[in-house]
């Protein structure tokens, strides 16, 4: 039955405030199914109080193959990290 | 009046205990994993409800019974649930309507039972409103699915309503005791339910293209304990560990 069914990604908001974080996927006939399905598979323990579902088919992938001309420009931009910054004590969580 | 009121609680604890425990069958068999979280999920709702009205009939009842007690060391006859929720499980679309019909007689049930006189019930059915509400939504969906879905489905779910629809008339019936507790305003009254019951299942036959029967043979028997045979075997099996090692927790 999982194979006739179409592929969600699940999204699950901890709190207000925060965003939608995505946490796996599921396999569900329609949005409203996939929605129910999102419930009961991704939010028994107080997870969340909001889902996204989105269709797996909607989401565009980077290629693999790509990664190195995607991802390494960046390996020795180390200044772009703030660690180079004091934060005053008076700041506190930032 | 604490010698009915229990027994009504005993009838209502019943019907949540055998649903909750006939959907706990489907864990690990459920035709996809969403569904085999969904149906238990359901099932620990019922059960959890099961639990709250077994401990405050305990409570009333005062000769020392707890939940176990009454779960755990009563017979079929002993036991007051309605013939609808013992029902074998059949396929996914019986398993599915037999819900429906459970849900959408308790969530206007429990909607009225948040205006009783009863502090303690008030609690219960707090809690229990919101579950049932979902449990109605669960249901209808795939019940409109099935019913409007391919020839085979149909099938199934027109099937189902030829089984299961016979045994929804008692839900509306109080026996004796329960009619005495809600002449107290401490239960709602279950004839009261029907309106609303049918409302939310012609709308959800209508949406699944299913003929609503006219004409069926009703069935009852369970509040005063003469059940079929299915509810034996399911208790055989719930009450096994409990019978075999009295007093097993965790």
């Amino acid at each position: 039955m999982a194979e006739a069914t179409a592929l969600w990604e699940v999204f699950i908001r901890p709190r207000n405030g925060l965003s939608h974080r995505h946490v796996g996927s599921l396999h569900a006939a329609d949005e409203v199914m996939a929605l129910q399905a999102a419930r009961d598979v991704y939010t028994r323990r107080g997870e969340g109080n909001s889902i996204w579902v989105v269709p797996s088919s909607a989401i565009t992938a980077s290629d693999p193959d790509h990664a190195d001309e995607m991802f390494e420009p960046t390996a020795d931009k180390i200044y772009r990290h703030p660690t180079f910054y004091e934060i005053p004590d008076e700041v506190g969580h930032m | 009046m604490s010698e009915v009121f229990v027994t009504a609680l005993l009838e209502l604890a019943d019907d949540h205990l055998v649903l909750g425990h006939r959907l706990s069958e489907w864990c690990g068999h459920a035709p996809m994993l969403e569904e085999d979280l969904a149906l238990p999920n359901m099932a620990l709702d019922l059960i959890g409800a099961a639990r709250g009205l077994y401990a405050y009939a305990g409570s009333i009842e005062g000769n020392g019974r707890g939940e176990d007690d009454l779960a755990y060391l009563r017979g079929e006859r002993e036991y007051l649930n309605c013939l609808l929720v013992e029902r074998e499980n059949g396929d996914f679309a019986q398993t599915m309507l037999r819900q429906l019909y459970f849900a959408g007689f308790m969530e206007p049930y429990w909607q009225a039972a948040m205006a009783s006189r009863d502090e303690t019930l008030r609690g219960i059915a707090a809690k229990a409103v919101k579950e049932v509400a979902y449990h109605i939504r669960h249901a209808a969906e795939w019940v409109v699915r099935l019913g409007d879905g391919t020839e085979e489905s149909a099938r199934h779910m027109a099937e189902a309503v030829e089984e299961l629809h016979r045994f929804t008339d008692e839900l509306f019936l109080s026996s004796p005791a329960a009619a005495a507790a809600e002449a107290a305003g401490l239960l709602p009254a279950r004839a009261e339910m029907r309106g609303a019951w049918e409302a939310t299942l012609r709308a959800v036959f209508a949406e699944a293209r299913l003929d609503w029967p006219d004409a069926v043979w009703p069935q009852k028997g369970g509040r005063e304990g003469a059940h079929g045979e299915g509810l034996g075997h399911l208790l055989a099996e719930m009450q096994s560990l409990h019978r075999a090692h009295p007093g097993a927790v965790w």
